[in-house]
């Protein structure tokens, strides 16, 4: 089976505590780390397992530019046998249905059965798989905790409200967004790094897409991030404060109060 | 603003109370206001809603007898005109289908949003990033039609049930379909059963370690009969705790007396899962979004209080 999987760079929410710009209109972005996105990890390592039980290669592509070497060689070292950049200056600025116009580039130049993509990334939109499904008149299925591969077709579990699970049959070729926990990534070392950094990662543009520039990137976006504001507390929570013995003192009390302790 | 349709969800007849939410917005954004009900002998739905809005399309078909989003969206691409904005509560069913629907229909798209008003052909919406740490302000050119995906509590509901309205049948059309529906799972009973508890010692990311999670348990025992552990989804995702102690939306719903987020960030789906009692939240990060919703914050490293905390009852 060929297997593409999308993936995107993100600011790593473990590892960068959120701050405002001194303007006040954006997050402070100097000193971010960044990672892959979380939901990628589970959807690389899903395409991994499906080909080490039935054959076939799995791709990993982004849209992006020179910073996201690391996270598709990342996902390499994982098992993935390919990566591909998409990167172009007219990509800027892509709303949600301008990276699935330059994801939809991509499937087209190669025969793929299947292309995964994470359920939501930072933004947390979870817009691009869905949108990309239906550009290419795929079938899609979201929020995917369990995938069985079947004569040309799937039976995936769609993770829905209360824990249940909704079980679909899917025909080939489509498109899932994976859901965190249906599987556990695998652990990528230095040296695994270091063992796909030499391979070649072909990178496109627009042009090699056969994308028009103007459909994507900022030109072609309808939605359109304005600035960025903390919001209102609202009434926020009691706060206790003082010593340590103090805040146990007064919790223990609140327990009581509430309840909580007999 | 064009017209607006509100797409409505219901579960074993009784249409989802999403709907007393999703009018207020279309309103807010349009005077021309419509709902849309899909499914299989669905009359009692379509005249509860026609209660909510001053007018429904029905779309009644037995291909539409469970929502599969694929079959839904190619009825609503034959039913709604070109240039509508369409309104979906967020939830997985949304998910599904919403971001599709945007596309068939070349409309805009904007998922999950806590904001919303027209400005001319623009809608000014308000979205969250890095779990409601940061929100932003997202501008949508509407002006060839939007999807709007509504985050739950982002319009206070109109309960009233006096619109009156009328109600309209249309066809499905063509709604042949790649996927095909199966059946529920329903989530397999675990050994605790955290929906009954009096006291929930629920832990999150901060936890950082599976051989942390002793800790919340020594709690929760010195807490006594009616304490259990629970848990948010990152815990369940690294299987350091089972599925049957997730609280969330797709987790468990939970009532509890007192419920202690431990390390808990306070995402909205993880929110959406307590009904009721104090929450009191232990987070070392004084900017978690969960002192916003908490009732009372402690901000402290919870593998430092929680033993401190434990042993302090065990002392009474």
């Amino acid at each position: 089976m060929e297997i593409l999987v999308c993936v995107k760079r993100v600011p790593d929410s473990a590892e960068n505590e959120i701050e405002m710009n001194a303007e006040g209109n954006d997050i402070e972005r100097d000193d971010l780390v960044f990672s892959v996105n979380e939901w990628d990890n589970y959807a690389v390592e899903e395409a991994i397992q499906i080909v080490d039980n039935v054959g076939g290669t799995v791709t990993v592509v982004t849209v992006g530019d020179d910073e996201s070497d690391e996270v598709l060689r990342r996902e390499m070292a994982m098992g993935a046998a390919k990566g591909i950049l998409l990167t172009d200056d007219a990509f800027e600025g892509s709303d949600c249905k301008g990276v699935a116009t330059i994801l939809k580039g991509c499937v087209a130049k190669g025969s793929y059965d299947l292309v995964l993509t994470g359920a939501q990334a930072d933004e947390g939109a979870g817009a691009v798989g869905g949108m990309l499904a239906a550009m290419l008149d795929y079938p899609y299925a979201s929020l995917v905790n369990k995938v069985e591969v079947g004569e040309g077709k799937l039976t995936v579990g769609r993770e829905i409200e209360g824990g249940n699970q909704e079980m679909n049959e899917i025909e080939m070729p489509c498109v899932l967004s994976i859901q965190t926990g249906i599987n556990e990534p695998r652990y990528v070392g230095i040296r695994g790094i270091r063992q796909v950094s030499g391979v070649e990662i072909p990178e496109f543009s627009a042009a090699d897409l056969g994308v028009d520039a103007a459909a994507v990137g900022e030109a072609g976006a309808k939605v359109k991030k304005v600035d960025y504001f903390v919001p209102e507390s609202g009434d926020g929570a009691e706060m206790l404060e003082g010593s340590d013995e103090e805040i146990i003192e007064k919790l223990i009390e609140i327990l009581k109060a509430n309840g909580g302790l007999a | 603003m064009a017209q607006v349709f509100a797409y409505l969800v219901h579960n074993d007849g009784a249409l989802d109370d999403s709907a007393m939410e999703l009018v207020v917005a279309a309103k807010a954004i349009g005077d021309d206001v419509t709902a849309v009900v899909t499914g299989s002998g669905i009359d009692a739905v379509a005249d509860e809603a026609a209660k909510i809005f001053p007018k429904v399309i029905k779309i009644d078909d037995a291909a539409l007898a469970y929502p599969n989003a694929e079959v839904v969206r190619k009825a609503l691409v034959n039913v709604i005109p070109a240039g509508s904005v369409v309104l979906f509560a967020n939830n997985t069913f949304a998910m599904d289908c919403a971001p599709g629907l945007s596309i068939k229909m070349d409309a805009a798209y904007v998922s999950d949003v806590v904001g919303l008003e027209a400005d001319g052909a623009t809608l000014k919406t308000v979205r969250q990033e890095f779990g409601g740490e940061v929100n932003t302000h997202v501008d949508v050119d509407a002006a060839g039609g939007a999807v709007v995906t509504l985050r739950p509590g982002t319009f206070a509901a109109d309960e009233s049930k006096s619109a009156g309205g009328s109600v309209e049948a249309a066809a499905a059309g063509d709604v042949a379909a790649k996927r095909t529906f199966i059946e529920i799972v329903e989530p397999e009973a675990g050994d605790v059963d955290i929906t009954k508890a009096d006291l929930l010692v629920s832990i999150g990311r901060g936890i950082e370690d599976e051989d942390n999670i002793e800790i919340a348990h020594e709690l929760a025992e010195a807490l006594g009969a009616g304490a259990e552990v629970s848990c948010s989804r990152p815990i369940v995702d690294a299987k350091w705790l089972e599925p049957s102690r997730q609280v969330g939306t797709s987790g468990c719903t939970v009532k509890p007396k007192v419920y202690l987020a431990c390390g808990i960030s306070g995402s909205f789906q993880h929110m959406g899962g307590i009904k009721g009692g104090l929450v009191v939240a232990i987070n070392k990060n004084e900017n978690a979004p969960i002192f916003q919703v908490a009732n009372v914050g402690i901000v402290a490293d919870i593998l430092e209080f929680l033993p401190e905390l434990t042993e302090a009852i065990g002392d009474l």
